[in-house]
């Protein structure tokens, strides 16, 4: 395994980092905020003009056929900046299970129109803050002569709003069946009103809706354990963001602290300052280096993938939590103003903290399949 | 080299670590290292001498010098072999892993000729003459002098070392002292070779929190260094100790996290057999020891990957810190695992290995650096902060 980033992947987390800064400044990110979280001209660049929605989907599907390893590099820009942009729902949420579950007939074509830019994707998820989000699914789907009959709510789906295609997993007589339902046609959307106005969530409800026989996608009928492996792709990615977001949350309290005076001199050079941002960076480095580790894993196969993603994921949220916290603390009373935006990181930790499981789930989980460590 | 060629260079050295670490060499298995360093000294100067005769000792060193040459590949292969197959503390690394790349860097021809041939068959044992009373994270307060007999050109070096490891099993110290009178700081050192068989040398050993004594206090009253063993010019000594410093780094890392690995299977298969493990306060810690495991391996790959990426090298300035903290905590979760069983000595060695592991996992971060200066590292060099105001005296 190589952990060295070769010219080109250095060139395009560059020229992501250079786009995003002008981009996805902090007053864009708020004029965002005040529009419903959502940036559609800045997402109509990413995804059309810049086409990261194809990293990692294969060549002959349309997409730039590169792999988990480049996804994080791309995702830990867009989190660094709390960019409102429906990228981690689309290219780690949604096209890893059009991947792995969508029949020959429906795949490529989903995944074309992701790649090209045409299709922001989400997905319902029952139970977004259990280890196994699939437990417990309340959609249903019942054949009404050609067309699929569905009903059933989702408390809560992220970037639901922004979303041209929504993944619905339901119930059938056995097993599961993948629903495609084009946005527009689902008029029981409900924004919710969360702690962080950047990344949108909104309740989905479906009373019987009817769609057509095509917009059941999957191959056969399956069991929720099906979706496994392809969320591996959005637990990295969710990691990706966290530690994207840590890093620039030091930056933005490196600059504050830089500028501020006091006793005539900057608090940058009191030592208590400078040792907690020494502890914050070593805590990023450990997270970013298990995360980097982790897609090289998934993308290799690697049996302990599964385990590094789950330890990413507990890292990267951590990482960020003592980023968000420490960025208030030591920018002192303006930390506490709406004004700074120090708070707009706290909001991202404590929302993605508890995905796909707390920090306690996720050790647990690593726990009862625990690795061997010399291996 | 290939993913193959490399694949059988690992079979290579882990069958004749199989082959060799047996018989009378079985009861070093997993013995001397840090916290243990003074165990079985006899069988492991014999164990350095058959590595030597199987061309192991300083495979890293160029072939014209007597090494293999080896890549950094093949490096760390050898390095993981060697740890995974439970291969003892090394008492030759000193000289192997710091005097010899540094008289290869810096040496006369004549120094070399003298000096690596005995590393290279583990018949010369070397140990490191830095920290002193006063110079400990600031090493360049260094007190013991250097005076040059006017008659013989030899040097005659007065002071005290302290924290030397393995001095009392060593053969020679390379010593920094300082050589010009009214010089402070890193300027006026000079870097000596000197053996620690004379009269004005005295050992002291240092006892030590877990009991054993692998370091000491090395006492010099007109020590004599001859005049052909200064490495460098006189003066320049800090330039050769720093150089000495960086050869520490990298390489041994991802062998260093082999034994790490063995500690942690350890502790969790000690868990799992006393019922600890039941615990999901226990079995989290451990999970979390093996996250940490795992990123500070790729955290090391980052850093040898020797890319551009300004990140990894950045974020590797806390890699110190990183693995001390880490170890520290094993440490502890250990004695946890074991319970009260643990405070009770017994004769069972892996008890006993874990005893050990906590008392000198509290050293891990002071040595080579504390975790302030660590801090204080990353915090000026990393991020760009300001530096610590100094004091008048140096």
């Amino acid at each position: 395994m190589d952990l060295s980033l070769t010219e080109d992947q250095l060139f395009m987390r560059d020229e992501a980092n250079r786009f995003l800064a002008e981009r996805a400044s902090s007053e864009t990110v708020r004029a965002a905020i005040a529009s419903g979280g959502h940036d559609p001209t800045l997402w109509g660049s990413i995804s059309r003009e810049l086409g990261w929605c194809g990293i990692a989907i294969p060549e002959d599907d349309g997409g730039l056929g590169l792999g988990a390893f480049e996804m994080t590099l791309l995702l830990e820009e867009t989190g660094r900046r709390l960019t409102p942009v429906p990228l981690w729902t689309t290219v780690s949420l949604s096209a890893p299970i059009i991947r792995a579950l969508a029949a020959d007939d429906a795949r490529p074509g989903l995944l074309r129109r992701i790649a090209s830019g045409d299709l922001a994707a989400t997905v319902a998820l029952p139970r977004p803050s259990a280890s196994d989000p699939f437990e417990a699914i309340d959609f249903t789907a019942r054949l009404d002569g050609s067309r699929w009959r569905l009903s059933g709510r989702c408390a809560a789906v992220f970037n639901l709003a922004s979303a041209d295609l929504v993944l619905i997993p339901a119930r059938l007589t056995n097993g599961l069946g993948l629903f495609a339902i084009e946005r527009g046609l689902i008029s029981g959307i409900g924004a919710l009103d969360t702690l962080d106005p950047t990344m949108p969530v909104a309740s989905l409800s479906l009373h019987g809706i009817t769609v057509e026989d095509d917009a059941r996608i999957d191959r056969s009928e399956f069991e929720a354990s099906a979706f496994a492996a392809p969320m591996l792709w959005a637990r990295l990615g969710l990691a990706a963001e966290q530690v994207g977001a840590a890093s620039g949350c030091l930056e933005l309290t490196l600059a504050y602290i830089g500028e501020r005076v006091q006793f005539g001199r900057s608090i940058a050079s009191f030592q208590a300052v400078k040792h907690r941002c020494a502890e914050l960076l070593v805590r990023i480095g450990e997270a970013r280096s298990l995360l980097y580790g982790a897609a090289q894993s998934l993308s290799a196969g690697e049996e302990q993938a599964e385990a590094e993603i789950e330890g990413a994921g507990v890292l990267a949220s951590e990482a960020l939590w003592r980023a968000a916290e420490e960025a208030i603390q030591l920018h002192g009373g303006v930390g506490n103003t709406w004004e700074y935006d120090p708070h707009l990181y706290l909001r991202r930790a404590q929302v993605t903290a508890n995905l796909f499981g707390s920090t306690e789930t996720k050790l647990a989980r690593i726990a009862l399949n625990l690795p061997e460590a010399a291996a | 080299m290939s993913e193959q060629d490399l694949s059988a260079f690992r079979a290579e050295v882990a069958d004749w670590m199989k082959a060799h670490l047996s018989g009378r060499f079985a009861v070093l298995v997993d013995r001397g290292h840090a916290g243990d360093g003074d165990a079985l000294p006899d069988l492991r100067m014999e164990w350095e001498r058959e590595l030597a005769a199987g061309g192991w000792t300083c495979p890293a060193w160029p072939i014209e010098q007597g090494g293999r040459g080896l890549s950094i590949s093949e490096q760390v292969a050898f390095q993981e072999e060697y740890a995974r197959a439970g291969g003892p503390g090394r008492l030759g690394h000193i000289g192997e892993g710091l005097l010899g790349p540094t008289l290869i860097a810096f040496g006369t021809d004549a120094q070399k000729r003298r000096f690596l041939p005995p590393i290279r068959e583990g018949r010369a044992f070397w140990c490191q003459g830095y920290s002193e009373p006063d110079a400990g994270s600031d090493l360049a307060n260094i007190k013991t002098r250097a005076r040059q007999d006017p008659e013989t050109g030899d040097w005659l070096v007065t002071g005290q070392k302290v924290w030397t490891s393995l001095a009392h099993l060593s053969d020679w110290i390379f010593v920094v002292a300082r050589c010009e009178e009214g010089s402070a700081g890193p300027k006026g050192l000079i870097f000596l070779l000197m053996p620690l068989d004379q009269k004005g040398i005295e050992i002291h050993p240092i006892r030590q929190i877990g009991g054993g004594s692998e370091f000491n206090s090395v006492f010099f009253d007109n020590a004599r260094a001859s005049a052909d063993c200064v490495v460098g010019q006189p003066g320049d000594g800090w330039k050769v100790a720093m150089a000495l410093l960086g050869f520490e780094r990298g390489i041994s890392t991802l062998g260093q996290q082999m034994g790490f690995a063995r500690e942690l299977d350890l502790i969790a298969a000690l868990a799992r057999e006393n019922g600890a493990a039941e615990s999901s306060a226990i079995s989290n810690r451990i999970a979390r020891a093996w996250i940490g495991l795992r990123a500070m391996r790729y955290m090391a790959m980052r850093m040898l990957a020797d890319g551009a990426d300004p990140q990894a090298k950045l974020e590797s300035l806390g890699y110190k810190y990183q693995w001390s903290h880490w170890h520290r905590d094993l440490g502890k979760l250990g004695m946890d695992v074991l319970g009260f069983s643990g405070a009770a000595a017994t004769d069972d060695p892996r008890t006993e290995k874990l005893r050990q592991l906590f008392f000198f996992t509290r050293a891990d971060t002071v040595y080579g650096g504390t975790s302030e200066i660590q801090l204080n590292i990353i915090a000026e060099r990393g991020l760009g902060m300001p530096k610590e105001p100094r004091g008048n005296a140096g």
